[in-house]
């Protein structure tokens, strides 16, 4: 067992030492890709670290994503990149907190819509505000090189998998399963259900929005359309049910091969690129309930003997 | 000394009374048993003690202090636990899980981790399920999933421990034995409320009982006098 976690440690730290070098030897273009995987495998795995355990599908990542990125665009000029995004972090979590104060009381389908609205809500007062007070129509953001961007990324990469492997395995962790489980009996184990899942809410946020921060950089104009963009709602719920929640890894496999095929059916078959994605997407989910990582523990396991539960 | 009072209990759903000006205690060190018909409010009165539900009106009391207006989390780390009727235990969760949230997050305290790990490992013995810690808490029978949610309460190291129908749906072998356990809790100084519906079950380990009927007290006493009162009989069986 320990010559396995040797190795598997072996490992993780190669791929690290060759993301980390990537700018040094790969192209521009690999350079920019990476950055995007990392920005869905970011954006999902922050997702995951509320939604996951909890089972709260929230559909607010757009907000706490184009929060950051508007933060970019307004404080860009003004304010070096680091704090920049510093900020952008902190206006997500702060709004976050705000919101899962209000709404976390609501359960299921009502949690999921108002976190929904919230994203529109967003939107249109942008929108409004540009329109009718500023009478302007997005705004260009300072452009910062492609390798500061990558090692942004990374960087917001690397202290996401810490925070959420910590939290997870944390007890803190057990008491977010806990709710997922059964939110009453969790209360009347002890755990203080309102605050804990307020904070995590909003610390998945803080990478949200410190993806958005940096992400805004790259793309150089935007507008309230493409900050708030409700595909960033939906793609880290798809590719984490892609990859399989149930594993640690699971989220960060999934988002990591559902961008690299996006990218490549976007390239090679612009035309029908959609059409084959939700092909892919439909047979995955009715073939894989467990995602990626359930059809490998089946794999692996094989048929073991069921242990006996009851003695 | 009463570890537990409340007085003139009351909580309306709607227009109905569930629990109509219901005044009582728990001495501490006692099996209290809580029983009448279906309907009477004896898990609503566990709701109003646990916090699950608000009160209307009226006051509960745990060792001289008002607990009625504190959270549910709040409740259960001042000394006060509770099982479910329909057990609620964290089905994709090990047993042993189960148990250690209950000593991480349910104690006045707070225990290191190392602390909640024993004392989660001695209850799963004290309920006779050490064997099985790390299976699914889902995989169990009934009358173990029963077992895992009394370690779990046992684990927040309560005071007083409110038991809802633990028997009910057991078989005769399993009710004895958890008959045996209900006596074997008290035996750790922990006072008891349980709401039964198997007669036999109550009568054998209950100190005293009382009975609801449509959301009011109608009597209180010994097993004995219970079994005689003709209020009660009445209630159960009609006039």
């Amino acid at each position: 067992m320990t010559s396995k976690r040797l190795f598997l440690l072996g490992l993780l730290f190669l791929v690290l030492v060759l993301l980390a070098l990537l700018p040094l030897y790969g192209s521009a273009y690999t350079v920019i890709l990476v950055t995007a995987i990392f920005m869905y495998i970011v954006l999902t795995v922050s997702w995951v670290i509320f939604s996951g355990p909890t089972g709260y599908l929230s559909l607010a990542t757009a907000a706490f994503f184009g929060v950051g990125i508007y933060t970019s665009a307004v404080l860009g000029k003004t304010l070096p990149l680091p704090i920049v995004i510093c900020v952008g972090a902190l206006a997500s979590f702060c709004l976050a907190l705000l919101v899962g104060a209000l709404t976390l009381r609501l359960r299921g389908v009502y949690f999921t819509i108002f976190t929904f609205g919230l994203v529109l809500l967003i939107y249109q007062l942008l929108l409004w505000y540009e329109v009718r007070i500023t009478h302007t129509r997005g705004r260009f953001v300072i452009v910062v090189n492609n390798t500061t961007i990558y090692y942004v990324m990374f960087a917001i990469l690397v202290v996401l998998l810490i925070t959420a492997y910590l939290i997870r395995r944390s007890k803190y962790g057990l008491a977010l399963q806990s709710i997922g489980e059964d939110e009453e009996a969790a209360a009347h184990t002890g755990i203080n259900v309102t605050v804990l899942k307020t904070i995590i809410f909003a610390v998945s946020a803080i990478f949200m929005g410190a993806a958005g921060a940096i992400m805004a950089t790259r793309w150089t104009y935007i507008d309230p359309l493409i900050a708030f963009n409700p595909l960033f709602s939906f793609l880290p719920v798809l590719m984490a049910i892609f990859g399989g929640i149930g594993q640690f890894y699971g989220p960060i496999i999934g988002a990591a091969i559902f961008a690299y095929l996006e990218e490549v059916l976007l390239t090679r078959f612009p035309y029908y690129y959609m059409l084959i994605f939700g092909i892919i997407l439909v047979v995955a989910i009715v073939y894989l309930p467990g995602g990626l990582v359930g059809l490998i523990q089946k794999w692996r396991k094989g048929d073991l003997a069921e242990q006996d539960a009851n003695p | 000394m009463r570890i537990l009072e409340g007085y003139g209990v009351t909580k309306h759903f709607g227009g109905l009374a569930a629990i109509l000006n219901v005044d009582f205690h728990v001495d501490q060190g006692e099996i209290v048993g809580l029983i009448g018909p279906n309907g009477a409010g004896k898990t609503t009165l566990f709701n109003l003690i646990s916090a699950a539900h608000n009160l209307n009106s009226g006051v509960i009391r745990f060792k001289g202090e008002k607990i009625s207006g504190l959270k549910p989390h709040q409740i259960c780390r001042t000394g006060v636990a509770r099982t479910f009727q329909s057990v609620k235990v964290f089905g994709n969760i090990p047993i042993f899980g189960n148990v250690l949230l209950g000593s991480l997050f349910g104690t006045s305290t707070g225990m290191s981790s190392s602390d909640a790990t024993r004392e989660a490992m001695e209850l799963l013995e004290f309920v006779g399920l050490s064997a099985t810690k790390a299976i699914l808490a889902k995989d169990l029978t009934l009358a173990n999933q029963k077992r895992v949610e009394v370690a779990r309460a046992l684990a927040t190291k309560p005071e007083l421990l409110l038991l809802d129908e633990l028997v009910a749906g057991l078989n005769p072998a399993e009710t004895a034995q958890a008959m045996e356990l209900v006596t074997r809790i008290r035996d750790r100084g922990i006072t008891i409320l349980m709401i039964e519906h198997v007669m036999k079950a109550i009568m054998s380990v209950c100190d005293r009982i009382m009975v609801l009927h449509h959301g009011e007290k109608i009597a209180e006493g010994t097993p004995e006098e219970i079994t005689n009162n003709q209020t009660v009989i009445e209630v159960y069986l009609g006039k």
